[in-house]
């Protein structure tokens, strides 16, 4: 079933046309790379679907954009509520400056539950999806910032995981990561797409091939190529996907 | 001589020139503190300090003075601390940065540097008669007020400019609305860099006199203020009125009284850089 789909959509930045006519559907429970060399429009798409360029001086949009069937860029549309079904992972790790306990809580928090005991166990199921627990749970009241860069990072997947989206946004979640740290976001990607649709972003050729199940490229603003991972790593029907995976340019 | 050895010399002539730079500016800054220390330090003692002020100079103390500017702190303080977080937040969170927010910025940056007296004048004429509040303790906040807000203002913007927009992003992408964005995440964040601004501009209000003149302080004041709408003195006019007379033993009482001036005013900015550096120890991105 499709969870997420796209019609014609445009988005500008001032005078900048950074994407046009994207169409695009993506079913559930399933994982999607976006690549493309920077400034193609692959970040700029992934925004979209939270909504998190809003707040970009300048940027304006055009087309339909629609999650479970309901536009969301219709005016009705409740930011909080879309962004707790559509949650985000950025490029670099952001814990709040807080304990590890509190930035997990605080999805929650902000949403009003005020039943301590359902917070806990939100949190400490959360951490473990996140595959965190092992590694904090002696330690929950300590700063976030204790933590390693890829700790940091799973924190953040913890803490997004707490509200309980259904999709869940990856924008190059491991390129301040070392290898080893690396691996483990993988693996969990892995893991999560059992429960979660998975959008991510990045600049890995390898990552995407590891971690993803379709594949759409980008190249100058628009969508050059979209479908199963394994096709477009092995057998691109269009010559720029080709050149772009072949390391021709990027 | 090659250039070299040129930029060398130039190098080493700096180094000494600035050397003296600073000596002379210590320098002079001792000289005062010493001369004012050698004068008034032996007046300071526990009746100088709960007496009201006297025709006689061994009997005067400075009770009136420093209940009147902690007055004054307390309630200029109340008005102007809410007002100018308020408006640092919506310029900085909340406004669009159009056109207009640029002039709107660089106008309350401007008015920080509007010289206090046309402040004074403002005051007189709005507080002082509009509404009719004369030359009471409420008129001089009112009026000092005006003349730190901007102050508070730009530090509120500056300190909110310095947290990191990852952080915003962090709790909007959890559905946080912008309020529970600002108040839980980026108001503490930026809260050293607010109450270091804070306590500056107050720090500036108690050794400000010319706009309490201007809106009617009084020098001489036989009673300590008990309202807002009594009349009040401050410790900078009660030492002028003091230093302003020919007796040398008011000249001590003044020497005296700024000995405690500057004491209050080199406490609160301690406490600005200790803040400052505890919230920044607190904070590290």
């Amino acid at each position: 079933m499709k969870i997420i789909e796209a019609i014609d959509v445009n988005a500008y930045y001032g005078d900048n046309h950074a994407l046009t006519n994207i169409n695009i559907e993506i079913k559930e429970n399933t994982v999607t790379a976006l690549i493309g060399p920077s400034g193609c429009g692959k970040s700029t798409f992934l925004r979209m679907l939270n909504r998190m360029n809003d707040y970009i001086e300048g940027f304006r949009n055009e087309g339909t954009l629609l999650i479970e069937g309901k536009d969301i860029y219709k005016k009705k549309v409740k930011l909080e509520d879309l962004r707790q079904h559509v949650g985000m992972v950025f490029q670099k790790p952001n814990p709040f400056p807080k304990s590890i306990y509190e930035n997990v809580a605080y999805g929650l928090r902000i949403r009003g539950v005020k039943n301590e005991k359902e917070v806990e166990e939100r949190v400490e199921k959360s951490l473990k999806k996140a595959v965190l627990w092992g590694e904090v749970k002696d330690s929950l009241d300590k700063s976030a910032y204790s933590l390693s860069g890829g700790q940091q990072q799973r924190l953040c997947i913890a803490r997004t995981l707490a509200v309980k989206p259904s999709i869940i946004l990856m924008d190059e979640p491991a390129s301040a990561l070392d290898p080893l740290s690396t691996a483990k976001i993988e693996e969990l990607i892995a893991e999560l797409r059992e429960q979660y649709t998975i959008v991510i972003v990045t600049h890995n050729m390898h990552q995407a091939s590891r971690v993803s199940d379709r594949t759409a490229f980008f190249y100058l603003g628009n969508l050059i190529e979209y479908g199963k991972t394994s096709d477009i790593f092995t057998n691109p029907k269009i010559k720029q996907t080709e050149n772009y995976i072949s390391g021709r340019f990027g | 001589m090659n250039s070299l050895t040129l930029n060398r010399v130039i190098d080493t002539a700096f180094k000494y020139v600035g050397f003296l730079c600073t000596l002379s500016a210590l320098g002079i800054l001792a000289i005062f503190i010493i001369n004012i220390a050698s004068e008034g330090l032996s007046r300071i003692d526990w009746q100088f300090i709960t007496s009201l002020p006297s025709r006689k100079a061994e009997k005067a103390g400075i009770l009136t003075a420093w209940t009147g500017t902690a007055w004054i702190l307390g309630l200029t303080a109340t008005i102007s601390i809410p007002l100018g977080i308020s408006a640092g937040i919506y310029l900085e969170e909340y406004g669009k940065k159009n056109r207009l927010a640029s002039i709107i910025g660089v106008n309350i940056a401007n008015l920080a540097g509007v010289p206090s007296i046309i402040y004074g004048l403002l005051g007189l004429e709005i507080f002082g008669r509009l509404f009719n509040l004369g030359g009471s303790l409420l008129a001089g906040s009112f009026t000092l007020a005006l003349l730190i807000l901007p102050i508070i203002i730009v530090a509120t913007r500056e300190a909110l400019k310095a947290v990191p927009k990852t952080l915003r992003e962090a709790s909007f992408g959890l559905g946080a609305t912008k309020w529970q964005t600002t108040w839980h995440q980026v108001l503490p964040a930026g809260a050293g860099g607010i109450l270091t601004g804070i306590i500056l501009a107050l720090s500036r209000v108690v050794g400000e006199t010319a706009p309490l003149i201007v809106i009617g302080a009084l020098a001489y004041v036989p009673f300590v203020p008990s309202s807002p709408m009594d009349e009040f003195t401050v410790m900078p006019m009660q030492i002028f009125n003091w230093i302003s007379r020919p007796q040398h033993e008011f000249l001590v009482n003044g020497a005296a009284a700024i000995i405690i001036l500057l004491l209050i005013t080199f406490i609160m900015n301690g406490i600005a850089i200790y803040l400052r550096n505890k919230w920044q120890k607190k904070i590290n991105w």
